[in-house]
C-alpha cells in the first residue's frame, strides 16, 4: 500500500463518499423509480470497514490530527457494524413512513462519518467538529418525520440542549487552548505534566466544562434528562442508532481526551467521574422501574449502560488499568450490537399509525410473532447481563476492572443497579411469553432482510457472550497501543 | 489591556446566553441565547490567542462560526416545523413529550 497524507482518513472518506454517491443518486431518480439506496450505504460502511482492517497496526496519522491507530480502529470497526445494521433496519421504517430515503441516508452516513472523526481526532478543535457533524446529523435525523408534532418536539429538544452542551464543550477547549497554547491533545498533555499546572483554576475550570459537554453527549446524570423524550420521539431505528452509535463515539473521544490528553491530572478528574458514574448508574435503574413505555424503559436503561462505561473510563486508571481500558472497548461493542437489536425489533413492530412502544403492547408477543419475541428475550437478557450474553461478560469484566483498581463502591453499585434492571427487563420478557394475546394491530408482514439483521446482531451477542476471547485480545492489543 | 477583562466579558456573556436558554419563554430567543453563548467563547478564542501571540485563536473562531451557522439553520428549519404544527412559539404549548 502506498504510504500517504491521506491513510488515516480513508475509512471517513469511504462512508463520506458513499454519502455523496446517495445525494446525487436520490438526485437523478425518477419519480417512482425504484433504488436501492441503502445498499449503497452499506457498500461504503464495508469499504470502510475494510480500509480499518488494512490499516491495523500501521499507526497512520493524516494532517497531524486524525490518527488511525488501533484503539479508533476498533471504534471504527464497531461503528461500522452499528452503520450497517441501522441501514438494514431502516428499509421497513423508510417505506412505511414515507420517508424521504436519499436525505435519510445520506444524513445518516455523514453523522457516521462525524463518529469515526471524533474516534479518530487526536486535537480539541477537530473533535468539536466531529461532535457537532454527528450532533447535527443526529438532530436532523430525530425529526424526520416532520408531519410527527412528537418527533419534531424531540428533535428540538435534542437541538437545543445538544448546541447548549456544545458550547460548554467549546469554552472549556477554550480555557485549555488558552493555558496550554494548544488544541493538539498530545500539546495538552506535555504542557500539563511539564508545568505541573493541575493546581491552576483556570485549567481545572475547563476540565470541568469539557465533562460537562462529555456527559451530556453519552447521557451522564445529570445531563441526562433530554434523553428519554428524545429516544421517545425518534422513530425507533434512529433511536437505535443514536443510543449505539453516538454513545460509541462520545466514549470514544471520552477516553482519548481524558486518558491520554488530560492524563497527568488523573487524580483531579477521576472522583468527579466516579461521582457521576455513580449517579448515572442509580438513575437509570431507579427510574428505569417506573416506566411503562419501551423506549423510555430502555432509553433509562441506555443512561444506565452510561454509567457502567464510565465506570470502565475511570477504572482504567490504577492497578487494574489494563483490564479497564479493554473492557472500555469490549462494552462498546457488547452494547452496541444489543442495544440496536432491541430497537430493531421495536422498529419492526411499529405500524404507520401507531408506534406500539408501549410495554402492553408486547403483551402475548409470543403468540402472534414467536420468532420476534425469542430475538427479543435473548437482547433484554444481555441488556440486563445474564450469561451467556454478550452483556454478562461486559459487565463482568467493567466491574471487574473497577475492583482491580480499588473502585470497591462503583463496582458493588454497578452489581446492585444491574440486579435492580433485571427487574424491568424480565418484565418484558414475562409480558410477552405469558400474557394473554392482546387485539392490538401489529404488522403481519416483517421484512425478511430486517429479520436478517436481527439474527446477525443475535449471532453477535451470543458470540462476545460465549467466545470472548478474540474480541478481548482484539480490545486490549487496540488499547495497548495508544495509552 | 490586560487579558482578564476580555475573560470577564466573555464570562458573562456566556453566562447571559446560559440564562436566557432557561427563561425566556420563546424558542428563537432561545436560539439566539445558544449563539450568544457560542459568540462568548469566540471572544475567549481571541483573547487567548491575542495574549499567546498565535493565530491559532483566531482561526478556531472561523470554525466556530461555521458550527454556528449549520446548527442556526438547523434549528431554525426545526422552529419551522414546529410552528407549522402548534401556531405557537411558546415553549410550553408543546406537550407531546414530558418536557
Amino acid at each position: 500500500m502506498i504510504s500517504s497524507q491521506f491513510d488515516a482518513v480513508i475509512p471517513i472518506l469511504c462512508v463520506a463518499l458513499a454519502g455523496l454517491v446517495v445525494l446525487l443518486a436520490e438526485a437523478f431518480r425518477g419519480r417512482d423509480e425504484k433504488m436501492p439506496i441503502g445498499g449503497l450505504g452499506i457498500i461504503g460502511l464495508v469499504g470502510a470497514g475494510a480500509a480499518s482492517v488494512l490499516l491495523w497496526n500501521r499507526q497512520a496519522e493524516s494532517f497531524g490530527v486524525v490518527t488511525a491507530d488501533n484503539f479508533a480502529l476498533f471504534v471504527n470497526l464497531v461503528l461500522v457494524a452499528v452503520g450497517i445494521l441501522t441501514v438494514i433496519f431502516s428499509s421497513q421504517t423508510v417505506e412505511r413512513d414515507g420517508l424521504p430515503a436519499g436525505e435519510y441516508y445520506a444524513i445518516l452516513l455523514f453523522t457516521i462519518v462525524g463518529m469515526m472523526l471524533m474516534a479518530q481526532a487526536n486535537d480539541l478543535l477537530l473533535i468539536f467538529l466531529a461532535l457537532e457533524t454527528m450532533s447535527i446529523g443526529v438532530y436532523v435525523l430525530t425529526g424526520i418525520r416532520r408531519n410527527q408534532p412528537a418527533g419534531t418536539e424531540a428533535a428540538f429538544k435534542y437541538f437545543l440542549l445538544g448546541a447548549f452542551a456544545s458550547a460548554f464543550f467549546l469554552y472549556g477547549i477554550a480555557f485549555l487552548y488558552g493555558v496550554t497554547r494548544s488544541t493538539h491533545l498530545d500539546a495538552i498533555s506535555s504542557a500539563i505534566a511539564a508545568q505541573s499546572m493541575s493546581g491552576n483554576p483556570m485549567i481545572l475550570l475547563g476540565v470541568g466544562l469539557l465533562i460537562v459537554g462529555f456527559a451530556f453527549k453519552v447521557a451522564a446524570v445529570p445531563f441526562h434528562m433530554w434523553s428519554p423524550d428524545v429516544y421517545e420521539g425518534a422513530p425507533a431505528v434512529v433511536t437505535g442508532f443514536m443510543s449505539t452509535g453516538v454513545k460509541a463515539a462520545a466514549v470514544a473521544a471520552f477516553v482519548r481526551v481524558f486518558l491520554k490528553g488530560l492524563d497527568p491530572m488523573v487524580a483531579d478528574w477521576a472522583p468527579v467521574l466516579a461521582l457521576i458514574a455513580a449517579a448515572t448508574m442509580i438513575l437509570g435503574t431507579v427510574v428505569g422501574v417506573a416506566q411503562t413505555s419501551l423506549k423510555r424503559m430502555l432509553a433509562y436503561s441506555s443512561i444506565a449502560h452510561a454509567g457502567y462505561m464510565l465506570t470502565a473510563i475511570v477504572a482504567a486508571n490504577g492497578d487494574g488499568a489494563d483490564t479497564g481500558k479493554a473492557a472500555i472497548l469490549f462494552y462498546l461493542a457488547a452494547y452496541s450490537v444489543t442495544n440496536l437489536g432491541a430497537f430493531g425489533v421495536i422498529a419492526l413492530l411499529g405500524t404507520r399509525e401507531r408506534a406500539n412502544d408501549d410495554l402492553r403492547d408486547y403483551a402475548g408477543l409470543w403468540h402472534t410473532h414467536p420468532a420476534l419475541a425469542t430475538l427479543m428475550t435473548f437482547f433484554l437478557l444481555s441488556l440486563g447481563g445474564f450469561p451467556p450474553t454478550a452483556g454478562f461478560i461486559a459487565k463482568w469484566y467493567v466491574f471487574g476492572a473497577a475492583v482491580g483498581s480499588g473502585y470497591y463502591g462503583l463496582a458493588i453499585i454497578g452489581v446492585l443497579s444491574s440486579v435492580v434492571s433485571v427487574f424491568f427487563y424480565l418484565r418484558i420478557v414475562v409480558m410477552m411469553y405469558m400474557t394473554d394475546r392482546d387485539a392490538r394491530p401489529v404488522p403481519a408482514q416483517i421484512s425478511r432482510m430486517a429479520m436478517a439483521g436481527l439474527v446477525l446482531s443475535l449471532i453477535g451477542v451470543l458470540y462476545l457472550g460465549v467466545l470472548p476471547s478474540a474480541v478481548i485480545d482484539f480490545a486490549q492489543a487496540s488499547i495497548s497501543t495508544i495509552f | 489591556m490586560p487579558i482578564g477583562h476580555y475573560l470577564v466579558l466573555s464570562g458573562l456573556l456566556f453566562c447571559i446566553g446560559a440564562a436566557g436558554v432557561f427563561l425566556r419563554r420563546n424558542l428563537i430567543t432561545m436560539l439566539l441565547s445558544v449563539e450568544i453563548m457560542l459568540n462568548a467563547v469566540n471572544l475567549t478564542f481571541v483573547a487567548f490567542g491575542r495574549q499567546l501571540g498565535s493565530v491559532d485563536g483566531q482561526i478556531i473562531t472561523f470554525f466556530v462560526m461555521t458550527v454556528a451557522a449549520a446548527e442556526a439553520a438547523v434549528g431554525l428549519a426545526l422552529v419551522i416545523a414546529l410552528f407549522r404544527s402548534r401556531e405557537s412559539l411558546n415553549p410550553e404549548a408543546f406537550t407531546s413529550l414530558k418536557w
